[in-house]
């Protein structure tokens, strides 16, 4: 487990990098079990208003736990996770994930985190972890 | 038709869930996990774990099923074709491991008019069959108004 100890606050995550393909929709709807067709479905999302088809938020906040995961070394320090979904992300498009420390408390470490897509739209926004780290 | 905004506080009966291994390896690699700790039960009990650990998103599963059972409440008057996901939260008491027989219980946490839009935020407490607490999930869905705009994630 990453300790408490050798952070330090403004301190940067290592960022996580993610072109999006139209086969990790796919392939998350079937280990998700959400086959809401918006994301697999060019027509069915053009339908409905959408340029084409978009990622689940889900999709793009799994690919953000991972810098979260790899900073903690540890799912049990993990307390809590949120994001907010606000802007819509394609395939083709690349997902960067960047996040730092915003407060350490003893062993309690606070992170904000965020992921835009190539023109620096935010996809995930006032994304916030609480971690108890050893 | 708006939503029904007397939900506020409804609770759903548990769904029950059985965490197979082979389903926590498959949705790590959906999202891009490769730490082996979420794929081998060797490195996850080197690393000090019972079994294989769930990824921290993986609770939404169960969120899930217990979220359909919300939009296909006849008294909500969800219409799901409108629907984007707004907002994500899981509080976690420990992680979800492979083996756990788990019960996901459902709650409309907020219903609400947001502007053209409206706002329905469902809570799922995820407890083992033994009673002790897991996690618990609060998806906030958006429903978009008549309008043609789309904003919004998922």
């Amino acid at each position: 487990m990453t300790a408490a100890a050798e952070i330090t606050p403004g301190q940067r995550l290592d960022q996580v990098v993610h072109t999006i393909e139209r086969a990790d929709l796919i392939r998350y709807a079937g280990a998700s079990g959400d086959f809401n067709p918006i994301h697999w479905n060019d027509e069915w999302a053009k339908s409905v208003g959408l340029p084409g088809v978009i990622a689940h938020g889900m999709f793009s906040m799994g690919v953000a736990a991972r810098m979260i995961s790899a900073f903690a070394d540890n799912p049990a320090a993990i307390k809590r996770l949120r994001v907010r979904f606000s802007a819509m992300i394609q395939p083709g498009q690349t997902l960067t994930v960047s996040g730092e420390v915003a407060d350490i408390d003893g062993n309690r470490v606070k992170v904000r985190f965020w992921g835009e897509d190539e023109a620096g739209n935010r996809v995930l926004s006032k994304g916030e972890t609480d971690l108890e780290l050893g | 038709m708006p939503l029904n905004q007397a939900l506020l506080g409804k609770e759903y009966p548990p769904v029950r869930y059985e965490v197979g291994r082979e389903k926590l390896r498959e949705f790590a690699e959906s999202v891009g996990e490769t730490n082996p700790i979420y794929h081998d039960e060797e490195a996850a009990r080197a690393a000090g774990h019972p079994d294989i650990p769930a990824v921290p998103t993986f609770p939404v599963v169960l969120s899930r099923r217990v979220g359909q059972k919300v939009y296909e409440d006849p008294e909500l008057g969800l219409d799901y074709s409108r629907v984007v996901h707004g907002e994500q939260e899981f509080t976690y008491h420990r992680p979800i491991f492979a083996g756990d027989r788990l019960l996901a219980a459902g709650r409309v946490a907020a219903v609400q008019a947001r502007g053209r839009h409206e706002l329905l935020a469902i809570e799922t407490r995820v407890t083992t069959e033994d009673g002790e607490p897991v996690c618990s999930a609060v998806m906030t869905l958006i429903a978009r108004g008549p309008s043609p705009s789309a904003r919004g994630g998922s």
